[in-house]
Order: structure tokens, then C-alpha cells, then sequence
């Protein structure tokens, strides 16, 4: 915690958004010595970065990251975070915005030591969006081992079931608390940074890929679940049909991106996701035969270029230049073909693999629902930031498709406009 | 401080069910130390217990038994006290259930053959906390004397003006260096500037006069052209600087660092001190000391290092199938641009107009599909927007543009999709063979492209998608008058950028208080440069507001405690100047070292390396730890017919201990006769306690910590790798005393790694439990 002596505050900050970009923003603008609040929806912090097994190109967990931004945010009193949280309503302008925020009930209050008896109590099992419905987890649940704040959930589906209030009984702390309700509260903050994130596409609505219509097709963002420890299959890179471990993989690369049918732009990193994914099915299997179809392999800079070379060393590693028109399941084996005109060549390929993989794009959460504020967006739902207005800004993914690298490289720059909209004053 | 001790044992979350409580609260009692338990203690009754004790008895120094501290951070935090928290929840009860470490019968206690493992662990680490919070000290902040509050700019293009408006914006004062005779870089030489905002369509006039202009409209920038650093001594807050003019000699140039071959004799034999002196001072003849600061310097308290890129020039045979260096229509894209931004595009061999220009991506050499060096999505945007420079100049133009992977990502995307639209743009991707001569033309001959296998393109020029090379490759800029050297350590690991290893932190160094941005880190757009430029202003503000109140910066952000030195014994073996991944001290011509508090990141590196031991911090030093290794109970023979073995396990608190928490949480078991202790990074191991853990009795010792290599996940940079090495080098000396080597180990451990945990532990204790006891027990 630090000794504040000489912080020049005039004002403070809210974040909304409390993944990588936002969490970011907050910490960076708190350790100039602004008051700064966090208002993130889900009931943990961390958003999309939590759910991936390791970055790349370092090949390093998230959460190791994830873990010293927590550690940041315990030991800094001008920080106040509000999980759980959405705003309703931004009123007033640049330096005076008066924000009406929602917060919807935890069930769980600040007496959860999370000792687990609820969950061994509860009898329940619901669908776990953070594994994007591969597993089913207690009704009452911890996020995430190292979920942040470390606190259990009672999901609002089992609210009014007898396994409720075999939760609240299990409870030695009197920490759930079944009637909690939802609760507005106002701040008042001078600047506000949106970082709002992202949600993959959705793979079901690319007719010709057949996600969802065939079982052992699945999305990237499902691979970093399957290859976490703490994942769904502890680690075990599965394909669906029969949890076999799969000995032939396919890419299909820009799944819904660069498509005026579905996402008209690049959405950065797919290419380096799936290269990543190489290394995890390389770890894993290591005879394992992988296609990537893909248009180009956007690996720019020398980071990322070091890296597709090293995957392109491998022999069992199969780059096809050619957008994947087809896909068909062989319904004895649910086995996979893909089918593809390689762009160079011209031939028609048709490859049967055991798994296949969609590199999906990345869509802003304000795609179709606009956020309370007077803010722009472009054609494709991402906020325009306005500097000369100033007084609000995106970060990260809220503002343009980016890695992590570069959203927090524009989050950590959009703490310096927060704070310039309170200097100004 | 006159301390006041308090243990308080929480039973909740299964401690009370599993452990002997009575038994816990003898150990604090035997000392005569106050203990209370309480079934709930971070509950509001289990805190108000707490703070009447500090309120009403004076209690100031708490070591609360319970869950891992981790969690409860807010709870159990009171002002002016100090706290040590006992994991008794995920490190001990948690990771060790009764199933497997049954407690003792009545018939067991006491029968010189049976003991609890677990009770033994418990009350092992209760001790230890007790034995810690003896040694240790609230931190009081490191204030400098005058801290200067103004922001260094080196480098006057895009990024450096960018970053100094944004400084300025924040109400900070600014001086931007610039080795030109003007402000603008590499952005004041362009024809048309890259779209920089949606719909990110179509190129737009270069911005740079503008932003030139809006620097120099505040009153707080100061803009100094034809000047270059000489030296930038000091540490952040009170850096002084000396600047100069480009080429010119002066005695405050920084003195390099000898290389490796000079600090050998003619027979590879190392110099010995007072020569080696000799020839560093003959090296840096005239020019004075790192130490000696230059009375006309000016103050600064952040440094932004925005130096840029320099076109590369493709010197060399390599591009000689491409015509490069021969044929004099065959120019860089940098090159190309100069032309442009003159006037049409006309060709150098003869003036005549360039109606048909081939740009290519790749050089295109076998199965390489590499882009040249130093390149970027920026290449490949540039080749896009020149191929519609030659559109411009000449309605009948054409432009064909090989690649191997057009690099347009997220929204710069739209911009290729409207050069897709013209049609006088071929774009397509295919391996160049070959440039040759063509009447008073060029040929361009390709295969593998999308528009047949081997085609040929008539050419009046071709524009070869050269890369940009940052300035760190040509000198290290900052010149930093450091020990350690002028420069980043470790560029190499980066291609010689200034880039920083960490995704989750861009802007981290290992120079405190040096802030990159822009194309020096890696290539970029303007627009990427200009939003670098904005996060590396906040970095130098915010480390400028740190030491203002006397705190660390990234990755301790806060941590008011630094490294105090008790020089008297220092033998100036100059391991601390060496070691410590910031390049924190400087020693003197005697080697004794200079610290500078503000350079320092707090990892206790330093502390580590000491052979001396006369590092430490207030509240995490020698004594502290070497104090609870010493409290861990070895039992010999003499108490148990059996007893069992002792290990202990030196754990970095950022990765490994978390890991070992999540183990716990998931009911992972272990051996119970490992010791943990957290510590700030392995980099400040101090071999000492391994050696008296080993003189103690205990049979095994563990590092965990985290992966070194040039993927490094050390928060400290080089703490675990330096630790790796003196590990090795213990086995060495242990080898000498008759003791195997293998009883001291380090294993790599990711934070997300907690499932190998158990196996990691297990067979080390395992390993060890066949070689025996260690023979130096009981003695």
C-alpha cells in the first residue's frame, strides 16, 4: 500500500472493464496517485486473458501476470473495484460525469473464506460459460482458482432452489446470503476509460464451417480452455466425439474474419493463436499431423516472424494457402474434411482430419449493444476514440482488434489521457 | 520500535478439525508470547478481537496463523503494526489430509517412535513466522534530496514530439534532444502519411508540421536541435545529463565498460585489479569518471527514449539475385519515398518517368517466406501505399506488389481492401527469382503466384521492402553512466531493439526510469507510434510521482523499503554491481558500491550475491529468513527412533508460492516434511541459508521459482537465472564436504503449473530419502 504524500489529484478515474486493458489503465493511472474505480461485470477480474491457457509468443501463463496486477490492486488504497458491475447511465460532461452503476447480487458477502462447503453442498450442476459450455460446474462455484476477488458465486439459476439453501446452511460463516438484491450506486469520477473487450465471434453463425453442427469442430478460444490445467479436461487437448486424443488436426484460419459477411476486418491475432496451438498440440502429440488454411500468416514484426519460423521447422506441420470453402463429417468416424482450393496452385484439396480447429475472430462487446454514453463507433461496433473532446477513451480491444501486447500498451497510454482530462480542469 | 507480540491461530476452514490447537498455542506460549485462537478470525468479530488487542494492550506485531496471505490482504492490514501470516489453511491442512498424515493415537504421543507430520509442520511454521517478525522492521521511504519532476526526450520525430505534447498535457515539463538540425524524423519525409483513424480507407497528408507546431505552442517544451546525450548519470528524479552536439568529443562522453578481450593479458590470463584499472582508464582516456557528475548538467527525472529507425540499407551480397547495389532502378522503399515525397516518381538510372513499378515484400530465397529484416505490418502498409503513389502520378501507371503474406492486420485491414479496388494495383503473392536488366528496363521474374506458376513483369523500377533498423543497433543513445554499461543489457535477445520481454508490462526495462517508445522497440506505424508514445509519457510520470513519494516502481509498485548497506565489511567484491538486473549500483574506483535507491526494483538480487551479507531491507534481509530456517525443528535420532528427514523449500513469492496456494486449493498432496519459506525472487537466495539449513541437519533444500532463458518469466529479469548458477556452484562446495550435490536443487515452476507441484516435491524428497540422512545431523 503506499504512503501517499505528494500525489497530485484533482479528481478521479473510472475503468469499466476489468480485463488485461482495463485492469491496466486502473493500475497505471493509481500508481501516478489518482483514485481510480474498476467496474468489471463478470463476478472475477482478468476477462478474456483468464481464460487463455499461455500467451504468445513467450509461451508464459496469464496468470502469472494476472497474479502481480492483483497483488498491485491489494497493495493500492486508491483503487475500489466493483465485480458484478455494469453501468446504467453516464450524466454530465468531461471532469463531472455522475455515473449511475448496477451491481447485480453475488450471494456471497465479504464473510466467504473460501473454504468450498457451499460447493460440496450444492447439489446443482450448471453449464460453465468461462469453458464455453464443455463442462458443468456447481451452482455455486469459485471463477477461478485464482479468481480475483477470491470470493464463491452463487449463480443466479439455483436463487430460490432447495440447493440454495443447502448452500447457505452448508456455510459455517454466514456468508451466503440469499437475499441479496441488486443495488445501484453513483460515483462521480472526471474522466472515464472504456475497455469494454471483446467476445469471439460466433463461430455458429459461419454457415459453411459447420461449428455446432458437427461435434468435433470447436472455436480457438476453446482450445486455450482444453489445454489449461485448470481447464475442463485438466489440461488434455480432446476432440469432442469420443475424447480421443486427436492424431490430425486442421486450421481453418480467418473463420468469420476478412468477410464482408461476417467481420470485415483483420482481427490480429488468429495467426499467432494458432501458431500457439501448434505448440500446445506439439506438447502434447508429438507425431500429431497439423493443417493451417489460412489466406496470409500475419506474423508481423521480429518477434512474432521468429516464432512461425520455428513452427514452420516442423515437418508434420502443413501450410495450405486457400480459404476453406467446406466442411464435411463422416458421421461413422466424425472424422472432418476439409475442403479448400489451394490459392497457388489451384488444386482442390480435400483433407479428412480427426479435429478442426476455427480460428475465429474477435468482435467488440459494444458490436450491437451501444454503451450509455455519448460516445462514437465505427461501422463494425468498435468505440472511436475522440482526443481532442476528450474526457472519455476506449482501451484495448473496446478501441480496435489488438494482442495483448499492444493493448496494454494503449491502455497504459490511456491512463495519461484520464489523467490529462483532470489536469485540464 | 519497542514490539509487542500477539499470535492469533484462526481454526476456521478445517484448521481447528485438523491440527492440535492446544499444541499450536504451546509453541508461542513457551516463549512467553500471548496467543489466542478464534474459530473465525477474518470474520468482523475475529478482527474486532484483533484490534482491541492493538488498541488496548499495544500489541503491534501479529503473526496470524491461518489462511495464506494471499487472500485477507485488506482484512488483516493495521497501521503501524506488523504482520506475518502463517498458511496453516492451503500449505498445510489443504495440501495434507489426515488420510494420508493420520494423527497420533493416545498410545502414539509420546512413544519416542510415532510422530505427527502434520502437527510437526504447523508448528514449525509458527515458529518461523515468530522467529521472522523479531528481525523485521516497517519500512520507512527512501526520499531524495530535490527530485526534478522534468521529462527527457531523446529523439524529435513522431513519437518524441507525440510524447512530449502528452507530458505536457499532464502539466510536466519537457526537453526533447533532437541530432538533427529539426524537429520531424523520419514522418517530415514522406509524401502521404498512412490512414491513422477510421474508416482507415485512404491515405491522408503527413501530419508531423502539425504536431511540430502544437510542441511548440507549449510553454513547457523545450526543444534542443543538433544535440545528442553524452551522459545521462544519477537515477531517476535526479538524473543529470550532459548533452552535446553530434561528433563532438567532451569529457563527460560515458565511459564504456572494457570489453572481454581487454581484461585479459596476451596469455588469456584475467588482469589483476590495479591493471585492469590501468587499461579501463586508457580506454576512457579523457573522460571523466561514471561517478563524477557534471556541474553544468541538467536535472531530469524520467527519460523517454524515442531515437527511432534508420532505413536499412540491404548492404551485402545477399539481394544480389534482386538486382540491389547493380542495376540502379532497384531502390529500398525508403529510398523510393524520397523520390516520391520530391515529386513524381521518376527513375534514378535516367530521370525518366516510373510507370510501371514492381514493389517486393520478401526476398524470396527457397522455401524462406520471410520478410526482410527489421520489418513489420508497417512494410507491407508502406508497399500498399506507394504501389498508390505511382496510381497518382500517372493515370496509365501500374503497380505489382509481391508478397508472401500481405500484413495488414485489424482495421488496417479496410486500407488494403481499397487498394484491392484499383485496378491498376496487381497484388499477389509469389517467390521473386529474379531482377535482371530489360533494354533500358528492369524484368521481374516470380513463381508460385496466384496468377500462374512463373510469370515475368516488365518494371521501369523495383522497390525492395526494406526494414527499420533501430537506433540501438548502431549505439546504445542513452548512454547511461551505469557500471553495467550505457545501454539496455540484453538486446541482443530482442534483435537489438529496446523492447521490453514482458506482454503483460510493454514498458518494462531493465533500466528504471527509461521509458522506450516507438519505432526503437519495434516497427511501427505513426499511429502506433503516436499511442506508444502516450503510455511511455505515463511510465515517466508515474516513476517521477514514485520517487517523489519514496517508492519502488514496477513490479514492487509502492514497496517503500530499499537496500541498506552496512559498508564496513564490504570487501568490494563488486558481485552486488554486477548482478543486479537494473544496474542499480555503481562502485567506485575501490569497488565499494554507490547505491542508488531509485534505480532499485527491490528484488534483493543484491542481498542474494553478498558473500558479506551486509545487504538487507527493513522488513526482508539475511537475518529475517536465516532466522526461520534456523526456527524448523530437525528432529534426530535422539528424539525419534525413526525421525523423519527435513527438507526445506526456498519459494519466489510471485509464481511459485501462488502455485503452491492453487495446489492446496485443489486438495494436491505432498510430502509434509518441506519447509516453505516465500522470498522476493530466487535472485536474493543468499547462499547462507542453504549452508546453515545444511549445518542445521536438514537433508534436502529446493529452489522454486520461475523459467529463465531469453523467454524469461522472471519479474526481476535475471533473479532465477542468477540463482540457477549459484546453485551450481553450491554443489561444487557441498561435493568438497562429502555431502552429494543432488541435496541441493532448483526446479523451473510456472504459476499455472500447480499440478506438478506434488511431483516436483515428491521426488526430490524422495531422491534425498535414499541418500540418507544428512551425516552432519545432530551435530
Amino acid at each position: 500500500m503506499t504512503e501517499d504524500k505528494a500525489a497530485p489529484v484533482s479528481g478521479s478515474i473510472l475503468v469499466v472493464g476489468g480485463g488485461i486493458s482495463g485492469l491496466t489503465t486502473c493500475l497505471e493511472a493509481a500508481e501516478v496517485g489518482y483514485e481510480v474505480f474498476l467496474v468489471e461485470k463478470n463476478p472475477y477480474l482478468g476477462g478474456r486473458v483468464a481464460q487463455l491457457n499461455q500467451y504468445f509468443p513467450k509461451l508464459c501463463p496469464p496468470s502469472c501476470g494476472l497474479e502481480i496486477n492483483f497483488r498491485r490492486i491489494k497493495d493500492n488504497r486508491k483503487i475500489r473495484v466493483f465485480t458484478l458491475g455494469e453501468v446504467e447511465k453516464v450524466d454530465g460532461t468531461l471532469g463531472n460525469y455522475d455515473v449511475t452503476i448496477k451491481l447485480s447480487p453475488r450471494y456471497v458477502n465479504e464473510n466467504c473464506t473460501c473454504c468450498g462447503d457451499c460447493e460440496a453442498a450444492c447439489e446443482t450442476e450448471i453449464s460453465s460459460d468461462f469453458n464455453f459450455g464443455m463442462n458443468k460446474i456447481k451452482g455455486a462455484y469459485l471463477p477461478f482458482e485464482m479468481a480475483f476477488p477470491a470470493r464463491y458465486v452463487i449463480s443466479s439459476q439455483i436463487i430460490g432452489t432447495d440447493d440454495a439453501e443447502r448452500c447457505k446452511e452448508a456455510c459455517k460463516y454466514d456468508a451466503v446470503d440469499l437475499d441479496m438484491e441488486a443495488k445501484t450506486i453513483n460515483l462521480k469520477v472526471g474522466a472515464i476509460v472504456w475497455a469494454t473487450g471483446w467476445e469471439p465471434y460466433d463461430a455458429a453463425k459461419i454457415d459453411n464451417l459447420g461449428f455446432g453442427k458437427y461435434q468435433n469442430i470447436i472455436t480457438n478460444m476453446m482450445v486455450e480452455r482444453l489445454a489449461s490445467p485448470n481447464g475442463p479436461t485438466k489440461g488434455q487437448i480432446l476432440r469432442p466425439s469420443d475424447s480421443k486424443q486427436p492424431e490430425s488436426i486442421a486450421f481453418v484460419q480467418c473463420a468469420g474474419s476478412r468477410d464482408e459477411n461476417h467481420l470485415t476486418y483483420c482481427s490480429y491475432i488468429c495467426c499467432m493463436a494458432s501458431l500457439k496451438h501448434v505448440t500446445y498440440i506439439r506438447e502434447r502429440y508429438p507425431d500429431a499431423k497439423i493443417y493451417i488454411f489460412y489466406i496470409d500468416i500475419r506474423t508481423p514484426g521480429y518477434r512474432y516472424e521468429k516464432f512461425y519460423k520455428k513452427i514452420k521447422e516442423d515437418k508434420n506441420v502443413f501450410f495450405i494457402k486457400g480459404k476453406v470453402a467446406e466442411v464435411n463429417e463422416n458421421p461413422d468416424s466424425k472424422n472432418i474434411t476439409v475442403v479448400a482450393e489451394n490459392a497457388v496452385t489451384g488444386e482442390k484439396i480435400k483433407q479428412e482430419v480427426e479435429m478442426v480447429v476455427l480460428a475465429t475472430g474477435m468482435q467488440p462487446t459494444t458490436k450491437d449493444v451501444k454503451l450509455p454514453a455519448d460516445l462514437k463507433y465505427n461501422e463494425e461496433g468498435f468505440i472511436i476514440n475522440d482526443f481532442e473532446k476528450g474526457g472519455m477513451f476506449a482501451a484495448g480491444c473496446a478501441n480496435k482488434p489488438a494482442d495483448v501486447v499492444s493493448s496494454n500498451q494503449n491502455a497504459t497510454g490511456m491512463a495519461l489521457k484520464a489523467i490529462q482530462t483532470l489536469v485540464r480542469r | 520500535m519497542d514490539k509487542k507480540y500477539g499470535v492469533y491461530i484462526c481454526t476456521g476452514c478445517g484448521i481447528g478439525d485438523v491440527l492440535d490447537t492446544e499444541g499450536l498455542c504451546g509453541v508461542p506460549k513457551e516463549e512467553g508470547i500471548g496467543v489466542k485462537t478464534h474459530p473465525f478470525l477474518c470474520g468482523k468479530e475475529g478482527v474486532e478481537l484483533l484490534k482491541k488487542d492493538i488498541a488496548d494492550d499495544g500489541i503491534n506485531t501479529l503473526i496470524i496463523a491461518g489462511c495464506s496471505r494471499r487472500v485477507n490482504f485488506d482484512v488483516f492490514n493495521f497501521a503501524g503494526c506488523i504482520v506475518d501470516r502463517v498458511n496453516l489453511r492451503e500449505q498445510v491442512v489443504w495440501s495434507h489430509p489426515r488420510s494420508e498424515f493420520p494423527a497420533l493415537t493416545e498410545e502414539q504421543k509420546d512413544d519416542g517412535e510415532h510422530f505427527d507430520r502434520l502437527q510437526m509442520l504447523a508448528e514449525d511454521y509458527i515458529k518461523m513466522g515468530m522467529a521472522k517478525v523479531e528481525k523485521i522492521d516497517l519500512p520507512e521511504p527512501s526520499m531524495l534530496e530535490t527530485i526534478s519532476k522534468r521529462i527527457l526526450v531523446i529523439g524529435g520525430g513522431i513519437t518524441g514530439i507525440s510524447a512530449a505534447i502528452d507530458a505536457a498535457k499532464a502539466g510536466y515539463d519537457v526537453t526533447i534532444v533532437e541530432k538533427e538540425a529539426s524537429l520531424g524524423g523520419n514522418a517530415a519525409k514522406i509524401r502521404k502519411q498512412l490512414p491513422n483513424e477510421d474508416p482507415f480507407e485512404s491515405l491522408i497528408p503527413p501530419i508531423i508540421e502539425a504536431k511540430i507546431k502544437e510542441a511548440e505552442a507549449y510553454s513547457g517544451i523545450e526543444v534542443k536541435t543538433n544535440s545528442i546525450v553524452a551522459r545521462i548519470a544519477g537515477q531517476p528524479g535526479e538524473f543529470t545529463v550532459t548533452l552535446k552536439k553530434p561528433g563532438e568529443a567532451t569529457e563527460f562522453d560515458v565511459p564504456y565498460p572494457l570489453p572481454d578481450e581487454m581484461k585479459v593479458d596476451e596469455n588469456g590470463k584475467e588482469l589483476d585489479v590495479e591493471k585492469l584499472i590501468e587499461v579501463y582508464n586508457e580506454y576512457n582516456k579523457g573522460k571523466k569518471d561514471i561517478l563524477t557528475l557534471d556541474p553544468d548538467g541538467e536535472l531530469f527525472g524520467a527519460v523517454i527514449l524515442a531515437a527511432g529507425w534508420r532505413p536499412d540499407k540491404l548492404e551485402g551480397k545477399a539481394f544480389t539475385h534482386l538486382g540491389f547495389g547493380k542495376l540502379p532502378d532497384v531502390v529500398t522503399n525508403y529510398q523510393f519515398e524520397e523520390i516520391a515525397a520530391k515529386g513524381k516518381i521518376t527513375r534514378p538510372s535516367d530521370g525518366n518517368e516510373a510507370k510501371s513499378v514492381v514493389f517486393i515484400q520478401s526476398p524470396g530465397k527457397g522455401d524462406d517466406d520471410s520478410d526482410f529484416d527489421y520489418t513489420g505490418s508497417v512494410t507491407s502498409l508502406v508497399a500498399l501505399k506507394q504501389a498508390q503513389y505511382v496510381r497518382e502520378d500517372y493515370p496509365e501507371g501500374k503497380a505489382y506488389i509481391f508478397y508472401q503474406h500481405m500484413r495488414t492486420p485489424g482495421l488496417q485491414e479496410n486500407f488494403y481492401k481499397s487498394i484491392q479496388q484499383d485496378e491498376g494495383i496487381f497484388l499477389t503473392k509469389g517467390d521473386v527469382i529474379s531482377v535482371a536488366k530489360n533494354g533500358d528496363g528492369l524484368i521481374v521474374e516470380a513463381d508460385n503466384t496466384l496468377l500462374g506458376e512463373k510469370i515475368q513483369v516488365k518494371a521501369d523500377m523495383v522497390v525492395l521492402a526494406a526494414g527499420m533498423v533501430p537506433a540501438t543497433v548502431d549505439d546504445p543513445v542513452i548512454n547511461l553512466a551505469y557500471r553495467q554499461g550505457p545501454g539496455f543489457r540484453d538486446n541482443a535477445i530482442f534483435n537489438e531493439y529496446a523492447d521490453s520481454n514482458f506482454i503483460c508490462f510493454p514498458y518494462e526495462t531493465q533500466r528504471t526510469g527509461i521509458y522506450a517508445a516507438g519505432c526503437i522497440r519495434r516497427s511501427m506505424t505513426i499511429e502506433e507510434s503516436i499511442e506508444d508514445a502516450t503510455g511511455a509519457a505515463l511510465k515517466a510520470i508515474q516513476c517521477i510521482e514514485s520517487v517523489n513519494r519514496g517508492v519502488a516502481v514496477h513490479p514492487r509498485s509502492g514497496d517503500m523499503t530499499f537496500p541498506d548497506f552496512f559498508f564496513q565489511r564490504c570487501t568490494q567484491c563488486k558481485r552486488c554491481t554486477e548482478e543486479c538486473p537494473f544496474g542499480a549500483l555503481d562502485d567506485d574506483e575501490k569497488g565499494t558500491p554507490k547505491p542508488n535507491p531509485t534505480r532499485c526494483r527491490r528484488c534483493g538480487t543484491c542481498m542474494g550475491a553478498c558473500p558479506e551479507r551486509i545487504i538487507g531491507f527493513a522488513d526482508y534481509n539475511i537475518d529475517s529468513i536465516g532466522s526461520m530456517v534456523k526456527a524448523i525443528g530437525v528432529p534426530s535420532e535422539d528424539d525419534y527412533s525413526e525421525p523423519p528427514l527435513r527438507f526445506l523449500g526456498l519459494v519466489c513469492e510471485n509464481d511459485a508460492y501462488p502455485a503452491l496456494d492453487i495446489a492446496g486449493m485443489n486438495k494436491l498432496t505432498y510430502s509434509a516434511d518441506v519447509r516453505f519459506i516465500p522470498v522476493r525472487c530466487l535472485g536474493s537466495v543468499n547462499v547462507i541459508w542453504i549452508k546453515d539449513a545444511l549445518s542445521q541437519g536438514m537433508d534436502g533444500i529446493f529452489l522454486l521459482g520461475c523459467k529463465h532463458g531469453d523467454d524469461y518469466q522472471c519479474h526481476f529479469v535475471k533473479g532465477s537465472e542468477l540463482a540457477d548458477i549459484r546453485m551450481k556452484k553450491i554443489g561444487e562446495a557441498l561435493t568438497s564436504l562429502a555431502l552429494e550435490e543432488e541435496r541441493v536443487a532448483q526446479f523451473q515452476v510456472a504459476i499455472d503449473e500447480y499440478d506438478k507441484i506434488p511431483e516436483i516435491v515428491n521426488t526430490f524428497v524422495e531422491m534425498v530419502e535414499k541418500l540418507g540422512p544428512n551425516p552432519f545431523k545432530g551435530f
